[in-house]
């Protein structure tokens, strides 16, 4: 079979437009819901019609990062008048601030496991994936289909079993044991698709590296790393959405000390009744860091995405 | 400048022997072709030489130093790779500066050395673009700055040509010739065409199977193949190859072909039984008196010669002759051969038998 490239016609171009447009409000529009919903009031946020037009609060955003309680008229009026604009929405409703909530602390977290263990598994799964491209690895292609083979199974089959390990080696809700445990999950993919990067790259190059006086180690930082960037960064962009996203293991594993941002901002919804605009505020500072992460990489990841399949 | 001496090196691969007990010595300042059919073992000997990859066996002997097991950078040695193997995220001048500045060379030093160089390679226009938009030619040309910019004891290249179009490569070949006959260095060049190695180089390996079949000048080689494969391998067309059974002895000077008798070489060894008679087109003369008898099937005109195809009793035979003689196909003729170029082979073993005219070639080492 052969295909023949040609310039698209103007009618072409065209309805390719309306369907690229059509998808891509398609999947924003929840996006751009919950974003707005972080903006409303709570009133807002479940009235019915729901609203498209409405009055932005940052509501939302002090409740989210906020703990309050709920203190008498009598006691309220005692109080010296509101000097912060936080303090003045939280008073509307007969409450005041009584420290920050533990969204910070979780996100914190998040940022911590997130970026530990994707900076992890790329640095093992880097060594690992140019040890199984260059060398001679006995049981190469059995422990390439091992490793391959612990994805094969969803990773929460096994999480009753973590769960009773943890406990006894004291790693449960510590951010070392969900590093670990995000690492080991993330590592065959990640050896599997640097493997490939790297297979792509001439040995050539680092052979000449190697003849021009450079030791193996300097051949592989100076001639491999900068070579595999691209099959780096889009490696490290799917570890880091997984490790992200994940909720079945942190909400089985931590309580307090290392939970994340996912299974804590769902729970944000029980102080004191149905407020969405913070969780829907807490979901939407959560996208941030990865659309950042993925935005500083994107020139890499749009290469990298086809798996090392295409090169230059 | 270096003298690199072989000496029963082998390689296996596994339970693959990729080269078996090779022996050669290359000359201080030689260009040196390592010829062979792909897969012969061709590149890794050269990887050998380098330091690569490591002998299971043997010796290797740079300027006198046994250096078999030292890693490739500290053998003094340049390494141009068939696919260039310049690095895609450096601009040329970064690609040639690239092993001095690993030698820790200062920057205005390594910047006068490889203008220096640009100059000699006709580059310097192109010294500050990236490598990837660059013609097979340059490339080629860039990949020849970064071996040559550190002065190495000996340039050893791999197909170096082998990338390049039909018409870069003639350009290429004489360009690389000039510049080693400007610099002087040690080459040892790898290539499967045995034109390239008969124009290019100063003495020629001959390998297959991982085996070193001959070892020697281009002329020596083309005259006086040490065995059947070489005879075969070197010269187009070949030389041409009869098999017959006979019998030499010390002293012998002629043989039977078909019932013809036939002069050789004035024999120095012997034997018996199935032998191979060589001879190569140029010296197959067409003549009606001839005893040993030949009909025309083909004529292939090539300007100033031309190739007749002719069978024989024994096999066919290619004569190249001047193409002012007419030769008509069908027509039946006889066949001289100039008696003092003929090698016999014993085809058993496939080597030449020793005689007057070959024993100072054949037994030289
Ligand atoms: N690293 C290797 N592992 C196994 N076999 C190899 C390796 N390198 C080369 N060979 C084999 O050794 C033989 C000689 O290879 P090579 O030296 O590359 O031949 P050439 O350069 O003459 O074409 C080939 O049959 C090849 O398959
Ligand atoms: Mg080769």
């Amino acid at each position: 079979m052969s295909f023949s490239i040609t310039e698209p016609s103007g009618r072409q171009k065209w309805i390719a437009g309306v369907l690229v447009v059509t998808y891509a409000v398609l999947t924003l529009i929840p996006l751009i819901w919950i974003i707005a919903t972080g903006f409303k009031t709570p009133q807002d946020a479940i009235a019915y019609p729901p609203k498209v037009f409405f009055e932005p609060s940052l509501e939302g955003y002090v409740n989210l990062f906020t703990s309050r309680s709920r203190v008498t008229p009598e006691d309220l009026a005692a109080l010296p008048p509101p000097d912060t604009f936080y303090d003045r929405i939280v008073r509307q409703y007969d409450m005041v601030i009584t420290g920050p909530s533990k969204y910070g602390e979780r996100f914190l977290n998040s940022v911590i496991i997130g970026f530990g263990s994707t900076f992890l598994s790329v640095f093992l799964g880097t060594i690992a994936a140019y040890a199984f491209s260059r060398f001679k690895v006995p049981l190469k292609d059995d422990l390439l289909f091992f490793i391959l083979s612990t994805r094969m199974m969803p990773p929460i089959a096994v999480a009753i079993p973590i769960f009773l390990m943890y406990r006894q080696l004291g790693l449960s809700d510590t951010h070392l044991g969900m590093i670990l445990l995000y690492t080991a999950v993330n590592l065959s993919l990640s050896v599997w698709l640097l493997k490939g990067f790297i297979d792509e790259i001439p040995v050539e190059y680092e052979e000449a590296a190697l003849i021009d006086g450079y030791t193996r180690f300097q051949a592989f930082t100076k001639v491999v790393l900068p070579q595999a960037a691209t099959g780096i960064a889009s490696t490290a962009i799917f570890c880091l959405i997984f490790a992200w996203n994940e909720y079945a293991f942190v909400a089985l594993l931590t309580s307090g000390t290392a939970q994340t941002a996912p299974p804590f901002i769902p729970t944000i919804i029980g102080t004191g009744g149905k407020d969405w605009p913070a969780v829907a505020a807490g979901a939407t500072l959560f996208l941030v860091p990865i659309m950042v992460f993925t935005i500083l990489l994107r020139k890499h990841l749009l290469r990298g995405i086809t798996f090392g399949a295409v090169r230059k | 400048m270096a003298q690199i001496v072989i000496k029963n090196v082998r390689k296996e691969f596994g339970a693959f022997t990729a080269v078996q007990s090779s022996s050669f010595t290359v000359e201080d300042g030689e260009f040196f072709m390592l010829l062979g059919p792909s897969g012969c073992g061709k590149t890794t000997t050269l990887r050998m030489i380098a330091g690569l990859e490591l002998p299971t066996a043997g010796e290797i002997f740079i300027d006198g130093e046994e250096v078999s097991q030292k890693p490739a950078s500290q053998r003094d040695i340049a390494f141009v790779f068939q696919m260039f193997a310049l690095y895609p995220h450096l601009n040329v001048r970064k690609n040639i500066s690239y092993p001095l500045v690993s030698q820790g060379m200062p920057r205005d030093q390594v910047r006068a050395k490889v203008n220096e160089v640009a100059e000699i390679l006709g580059i310097t226009s192109i010294l500050e673009k990236p490598v990837g938009g660059l013609s097979g030619g340059d490339r080629q040309r860039v990949a020849l700055g970064r071996a040559i910019v550190r002065d190495p004891a000996c340039f050893l290249m791999d197909e170096p040509l082998g990338a390049l179009d039909a018409e870069f490569r003639e350009r290429m070949a004489e360009e690389l010739r000039a510049l080693h006959d400007r610099m002087g260095a040690t080459t040892v060049y790898v290539t499967h065409d045995q034109l390239e190695a008969m124009q290019m180089g100063d003495k020629i390996v001959v390998m297959n199977h991982g085996v070193v079949e001959q070892f020697g000048r281009p002329q020596e080689i083309y005259d006086w193949p040490a065995t059947t494969f070489v005879a075969r391998f070197i010269g187009s067309p070949a030389m041409n190859l009869l098999p017959f059974e006979g019998m030499v002895g010390n002293g012998s000077h002629t043989v039977s072909l078909a019932g013809a008798a036939v002069a050789v070489p004035e024999m120095v060894s012997g034997g018996a039984g199935a032998l191979t008679f060589g001879v190569r087109p140029e010296h197959v003369h067409l003549s009606d008196s001839a005893a040993y008898r030949a009909r025309v099937v083909a004529t292939e005109y090539l300007g100033t010669t031309q190739i007749v195809t002719l069978d024989t009793p024994l096999g066919q035979v290619k004569s190249r002759i001047a193409s002012d003689i007419a030769v008509r196909i069908g027509e039946t003729t006889g066949l001289n051969f100039d008696a003092r170029s003929i090698t016999l082979f014993d085809s058993g073993t496939g080597r030449a038998m020793i005689s007057k005219a070959n024993q100072k070639v054949l037994t030289h080492g």
